[in-house]
């Protein structure tokens, strides 16, 4: 599947399927800190994610 | 993941409350820690006339959206701070959405107005410029609020904004600042506008969820300035807490307004020190604690040691 990262934005390719919560875990990210969108839905941990999606991952934290 | 109120499929788990929530249902919890805040901390009514301070990101387009729909008198005011591409962009969103809302939007130029953009004034009075950009922007939201007949200034502040903050003063024993830190500071004195703050019980990735749920197009791109900023730093840490013990950042700093709530009987009221050492700055007016208030000092010191005319 594509997957869309921010802060720089760039794009990674990760093999499906897999749940929500082991691609945080494998891209080293905390769940706290990040969205995880599928084409314009959120899902949450336990969703699970196919080669033919488009996955988005949206940085929550700014500068305050 | 099914929601814990409807059963229909979840989008966001909030593992600080032990649940998870649909579409609908979290924009009706979203809307309700709103209306609880608004209420508890006693912020505004729906006769007051609240202007929203909006840059263009996830947390205050957000609260305009909710305060809104939530049928309060709320506009929008936004600070064009000169930050090439970013401020072009951030600015977009904010027209973008008070127009098709038919919200009244109020800009205020810092290029026309004080004569440079951010980086340039920072540049011009050695001073950080996120220090000087916080400066600006709290003159020109309590001003703006005042001229404009606003009698409450609102800003997108939330659970994670607060936490990080108060981390940042305790990491450094600031405790001058710790007065200040609530979510509703008072109109003490004249020419000042209340200040709220309604996100302070939702957490930052609440919000963002909220605005992806609601279609609300903000920007995703950080401010340039950001980059490695001490808040950031924070915020960080306090999710990695966060993540290994759900409810630690409401617990600190709700746990901090209740203990500031418990001693409010045995000190003066914030009110009080504020009518006691607050005066008109001797050059606009706004109140301070000195003789010229800090935009005023900032602008004098920039206009003499600036290459070309600044603020004129």
């Amino acid at each position: 599947m594509k997957v869309l990262l921010n802060h720089p934005v760039r794009e990674v390719e990760v093999k499906g399927p897999r749940r929500v919560k082991e691609l945080l875990q494998e891209l080293s990210l905390l769940p706290e800190a990040v969205l995880v969108v599928r084409g314009d839905d959120l899902v949450t941990g336990d969703d699970l994610l196919r080669d033919e999606d488009r996955v988005e991952i949206r940085p929550v934290m700014s500068g305050g | 993941m099914r929601c814990r109120k409807c059963k229909e499929r979840a989008v966001l788990e909030i593992p600080r409350h032990h649940t998870a929530f649909c579409k609908t249902c979290f924009t009706e919890f979203v809307h309700a820690q709103i209306e609880r805040a608004i209420t508890e901390e006693k912020m505004f009514t729906k006769t007051d006339r609240v202007l929203v301070a909006v840059s263009g990101g996830k947390d205050s387009l957000s609260l305009l959206d909710i305060l809104r729909k939530l049928e309060y008198r709320a506009d929008a005011f936004y600070v064009d701070l000169g930050i090439g591409e970013y401020s072009r962009q951030s600015k977009a969103k904010v027209e973008h959405f008070t127009l098709t809302r038919g919200i009244p939007l109020y800009v205020h130029e810092l290029k026309e107005d004080e004569g440079a953009g951010i980086n340039d004034l920072a540049d011009l009075v050695h001073r950080p410029t996120c220090s000087v950009c916080g400066t600006l922007k709290r003159y020109h939201f309590n001003r703006t609020a005042v001229e404009l007949g606003y009698n409450v200034l609102a800003t997108g502040h939330n659970l994670d904004d607060e936490a990080s903050r108060l981390f940042g003063n305790v990491l450094h024993w600031q405790t001058e600042y710790l007065e200040k830190q609530g979510p509703t500071l008072p109109a003490s004195v004249e020419g000042f506008a209340k200040k709220v703050k309604p996100l302070f019980r939702l957490a930052e990735r609440e919000i963002a969820a909220y605005a992806i749920v609601n279609k609300i197009d903000y920007i995703v791109e950080e401010c340039p300035n950001s980059k490695g900023a001490k808040m950031l730093l924070y915020k960080d840490i306090l999710n990695r807490l966060e993540s290994e013990s759900p409810g630690t950042k409401q617990a600190f700093y709700w746990g901090f307004l209740a203990k500031q709530k418990s001693e409010e009987r045995t000190r003066p009221s914030m009110a009080e020190q504020d009518q006691a050492s607050l005066r008109p700055c001797a050059t606009c007016g706004q109140p301070t604690t000195a003789e010229i208030c800090s935009y005023c000092k900032l602008m004098a010191r920039a206009k003499k040691d600036g290459p070309a005319p600044v603020g004129s």
